[in-house]
């Protein structure tokens, strides 16, 4: 799939997003670009802090006053939706861009049954009647996995488990066919015996409709199972971007080395996890130069000093580090 | 507004209460509208107290009032006597600055004193409660619940009420004042109690108070040792916004005619007193104690909104 | 359902009973009866007949057993200052403190929300943080003053309303007389209306404000906004109903205190209600009309939290919890 040479269907360019705060401004993305080709899915991963919910929040229109995105453009379909007025960019979200949260015990409003959540959304999108979009979503839950879906229709959040709400909350997120579902850490808090029914769920549902996936996590085991490609983010910049296979296997970026070095596997003969020693910096003390260079190991002269820029290895495989960069390196093999 | 008159906790080092105290300090420097108020609150204060001394008169002997001063306008001489008076006088020729110095001295007491009573009242209970736990604490708390669903205002009426109903005749002008701290006191004391409640009862269960209990402490002086000075802060919030209401209610009972007897006047006095003369014009007489009874709630009001968020306490 | 409301019925008994026991202990304890009846110059043994002819002499829990069946009744004895049934006096006085309350009650409800809600979607707005300085003014103002400072401006000065009475009003069968048809019946009540709900209003605005603000930070409004929901339904559809469930609670014990605050009003603007009568009571240690007085307000206490509770029930879901079981 990731072969397939097609426009991409989300195009990130240069995005900035920053943070005025009482101490200065905060970047908390700071020149992210990356695509998410039609039908894929892509997972975004990092620490916490590293900016992968700022991201899906600005490609959704929806970042928390007072921040606000300083740079850079995002385009859906080759179109600019960064710039969108209001009213233009309600019309995209839901529409062609869904959102999975993380909480579903959190994401419905509990005084409103599934039903009325559901035909509300549909409608609000769609041209439909009232009996039509009640028949659309009957179907939708069933196709997630609600079991008497035509009978719980009806009761209230409450009424369901954690799991089940989360089922619900996809059927909400794709309910108006959307292109593209950026699903935000959505099995961080459940259950872990259903977690993987969830990841599940979503991935089916999404390739049977080909709508593209921006699955944020920070469990790289997920990633492993669902993603065509990961993104790695750290401390607001993007490190690597690479077909999911390659990436585990085969990491480029020293960071991205270390975050593998932490997957627990079984056919792993090692029994200790490998851990990156130190922590990611403060968005407000970032260092110059490459924003790892503190906590690597390979770090020489140019990463203390200029800031790496995404480089093209081929294969679809891109890094951020200089030790890929034959004029740095001068030469130097590098292991 | 003085800290350091409970907060005198032996085990705690001095050096601990200054950081607290200066990062307060720090607080209030930076927040203009806190300073406007205490400036205000402190102006109207000195006035009232130091009344005696700094009073142009005193408006309540008769021998300093001269009847033909009486309706004299703010700032305009007297058309018989030639006498200018910075806020005017009223029917008794009176004048209004000393008036109102003299009221606010009064009402200023009566909600100082209510404000005590309630502290003291809802301190004691709400250890008591959050100590014993059990039925003690619910019996206690549902009777505060209860009396929060009422209105101070109403409570105080009945007390008042009841208060008069016990004491003879011939007393009720000279135990007015008190039987009024005492109303407004006890309309008041819940708040207290349940912030200190809650306080206890989280803090007796905590390691050094089992410590403290082990060795044979007495559970009277944990309470007020250990478990007191945590609840300080919310405790200092809570007066003062108290404070705040409890000039209110003064100023209103005396308005309704059921608060401090005619011989020693308060605001609300002045203000019912005043009203009477609007028709007739002479709107000074009903406007500047209105002035100073707003000034001096909003500005108690403000200030403790203000410690509330500068200490932040368990409040919301 | 059922089982919900009999145990709210019965908790209401409860506080009705405590609430009784007060009244009586005042009707009884305050003051002597006898003496407050007969006056000074009353033999001793036309006292000693009245004693026994009131039950005085009666163990005191028949007395109160007697007390509640009277009030049960409506029987809370004879005005000790009025020489009239209390109950009488009440209900004479009944329909102006009523006709107040409600208008001001419903005037602090639609201003308070819709103010609330205004100042929370537009925090940033100058004309919100007006409001929100203004409404600080506004609790630090006692009532009484509000009602003055009106009647100076609008009566005194301006001399566009009455500052004192209902009006004309006009008799409504046996025990009710209204002023709303006539039109000095309403113009006397904007300015008391507006002096009792001004600082309910207030408070109801700055409630609305926190909880509508709170609400609008919550996952489910950014699911909605994610959604593509207009901001007419993620505000008033999604935010505002989860908004009401707290604020129903709160403001409807408000609109309780209004009938007790209406005291204040109604002596300012010389309201002929049964606020004023308290107040009289409590001037002349009237104990009969005092308990009365009490039991009725309790009474309206109850009955409103009772309302409270129901509407509450009605708006939440999650307290409807015989479905629950069901839950998977």
């Amino acid at each position: 799939m990731t072969g397939a040479m097609t426009d991409p269907l989300l195009s990130v360019r240069d995005l900035v997003v920053e943070f005025p705060t009482r101490r200065g401004t905060l970047r908390a993305l700071d020149r992210v670009s990356f695509d998410i080709m039609p039908g894929e899915v892509l997972g975004m991963v990092g620490e916490s802090g590293a900016g992968k919910s700022i991201t899906g929040a600005s490609i959704i229109g929806l970042i928390e006053p007072p921040g606000r995105i300083a740079g850079g453009e995002i385009r859906l379909k080759g179109e600019r939706i960064d710039n969108l007025r209001p009213e233009a960019m309600r019309k995209v979200r839901g529409r062609r861009i869904g959102m999975v949260f993380q909480d579903p015990l959190t994401s419905l409003n509990p005084l409103y049954t599934v039903a009325q959540q559901l035909i509300e959304t549909i409608r609000t999108h769609m041209d439909v009647s009232e009996a039509e979009a009640r028949k659309r979503a009957v179907a939708l839950l069933d196709r997630v996995g609600i079991p008497a879906a035509a009978r719980r229709i009806d009761d209230y959040p409450h009424h369901f488990s954690g799991g089940m709400r989360q089922r619900v909350v996809i059927a909400l997120a794709l309910c108006a066919e959307p292109e593209l579902v950026i699903a935000d850490e959505p099995t961080t808090a459940l259950d872990v015996s259903v977690q993987s029914q969830i990841i599940e769920v979503l991935k089916d549902i999404c390739a049977e409709r080909g709508a593209a996936v921006m699955l944020i996590t920070h469990d790289m085991g997920v990633i492993a199972e669902t993603a065509d490609r990961v993104a790695v983010l750290y401390a607001g910049r993007m490190a690597e971007i690479g077909p999911v296979r390659e990436v585990i296997t085969d990491a480029l970026h020293p960071y991205t080395a270390g975050l593998m070095g932490s997957i627990p596997t079984l056919t792993q003969e090692s029994d200790r996890l490998v851990q990156i020693p130190g922590a990611m910096p403060r968005l407000h003390a970032i260092p110059p130069g490459c924003a790892f260079n503190p906590r690597c190991e390979k770090a020489f002269a140019p990463c203390r000093e200029t800031r790496p820029e995404l480089m093209d290895r081929g294969n679809g495989r891109e890094v951020a580090c200089w030790l890929y960069d034959t004029v740095a390196t001068g030469g130097m093999r590098n292991a | 507004m003085t800290p350091e008159t409970p907060v005198s906790e032996p085990k705690t080092p001095g050096r601990l209460y200054r950081a607290w105290d200066s990062d307060l300090a720090y607080a209030f420097r930076t927040a203009p509208v806190a300073i406007v108020a205490t400036v205000v609150v402190l102006i109207v204060v000195v006035c009232s107290v130091f009344a005696p001394l700094i009073a142009p008169m005193n408006p309540y002997n008769p021998a300093a009032l001269n009847l033909m001063n009486g309706f004299t306008p703010p700032m305009e001489p007297n058309a018989f006597t030639g006498e200018v008076f910075l806020l005017g006088t009223d029917g008794q020729g009176r004048d209004m600055l000393s008036t109102i110095m003299y009221g606010t001295r009064t009402s200023l007491f009566v909600g100082a004193m209510a404000v005590l009573f309630a502290m003291v009242m809802g301190i004691s209970i709400g250890l008591f409660a959050g100590w014993r736990g059990g039925w003690v604490d619910s019996a206690l708390m549902r009777i505060a619940d209860v009396q929060l669903a009422f209105p101070a205002i109403l409570i105080a009426l009945l007390v008042f009420g009841i208060a008069r109903g016990f004491i003879p005749d011939a007393l009720r002008d000279q135990l007015a004042i008190w039987v009024l701290i005492v109303a407004i006191g006890l309309s008041d004391w819940v708040q207290f109690a349940r912030v200190v409640r809650g306080a206890s009862m989280v803090e007796k269960n905590k390691e050094y108070v089992q410590a403290a209990r082990v060795i044979g402490a007495h559970p009277l002086k944990i309470m007020f040792r250990h478990i007191l000075p945590n609840v300080m802060g919310p405790v200092l919030v809570i007066a003062t916004i108290s404070l705040a209401l409890a000039i209110i209610a003064e100023a209103t009972l005396s308005f309704l005619g059921v608060g401090v007897p005619p011989t020693q006047p308060s605001l609300g006095t002045l203000i019912r007193v005043g009203q009477g003369f609007l028709i007739s014009g002479e709107w000074w007489i009903l406007l500047f104690p209105a002035i100073t009874l707003l000034a001096l709630a909003l500005s108690v009001n403000l200030l403790g909104d203000w410690l509330r968020d500068a200490l932040n306490p368990r409040l919301r | 359902m059922i089982a919900f409301i009999i145990r709210r019925l019965l908790q209401s008994v409860i506080v009705m009973i405590a609430v009784a026991a007060v009244s009586f202990a005042l009707f009884r304890f305050v003051g002597d009866p006898i003496y407050s009846m007969l006056g000074q110059e009353a033999s001793i043994s036309d006292r000693e007949e009245l004693r026994d002819r009131l039950g005085l002499n009666d163990p005191i829990v028949v007395q109160f057993a007697r007390f509640l069946g009277n009030a049960a009744q409506g029987d809370f004895g004879i005005s000790y200052r009025l020489q009239m049934p209390v109950a009488e006096l009440i209900l004479q006085r009944l329909p102006a403190t009523m006709e107040l309350a409600l208008v001001s009650a419903t005037l602090a409800f639609v201003t308070g929300l819709g103010l609330g809600v205004y100042t929370a979607l537009r925090r940033r707005g100058i004309l919100s943080n007006i409001i929100m300085t203004a409404s600080l003014i506004g609790v630090s103002l006692p009532t009484f003053l509000i009602g003055v400072l009106l009647i100076w401006v609008f009566a005194v000065e301006l001399r566009w309303l009455p500052s004192n009475g209902r009006g004309a009003v006009v008799q409504i069968g046996n025990w009710w007389t209204t002023g709303f048809l006539t039109t000095s019946g309403r113009l006397a009540l904007i300015l008391p209306a507006i002096t009792l709900g001004l600082y309910q209003m207030t408070l109801i605005m700055r409630l609305v404000r926190a909880e509508l603000l709170e609400v609008l930070r919550t996952d489910y409004i950014k699911f909605a906004r994610a959604r593509g929901l207009s901001a007419r339904a993620v505000n008033f559809g999604h935010a505002l109903k989860n908004t009401l469930v707290p604020v129903i609670t709160i403001t409807g014990l408000q609109l309780g205190s209004i009938i007790a605050f209406a005291i204040i009003t109604e002596t300012v603007f010389n309201w002929p209600g049964v606020g004023a009568l308290f107040i009289n009571s409590v001037r002349f240690v009237d104990v009969p009309v005092m308990s009365a007085y009490l039991m009725m307000i309790a009474l309206i206490f109850v009955v409103i939290n009772l309302i409270v509770d129901l509407l509450y029930y009605a708006v939440d879901p999650r307290l409807r919890v015989d479905r629950a079981a069901r839950s998977h």
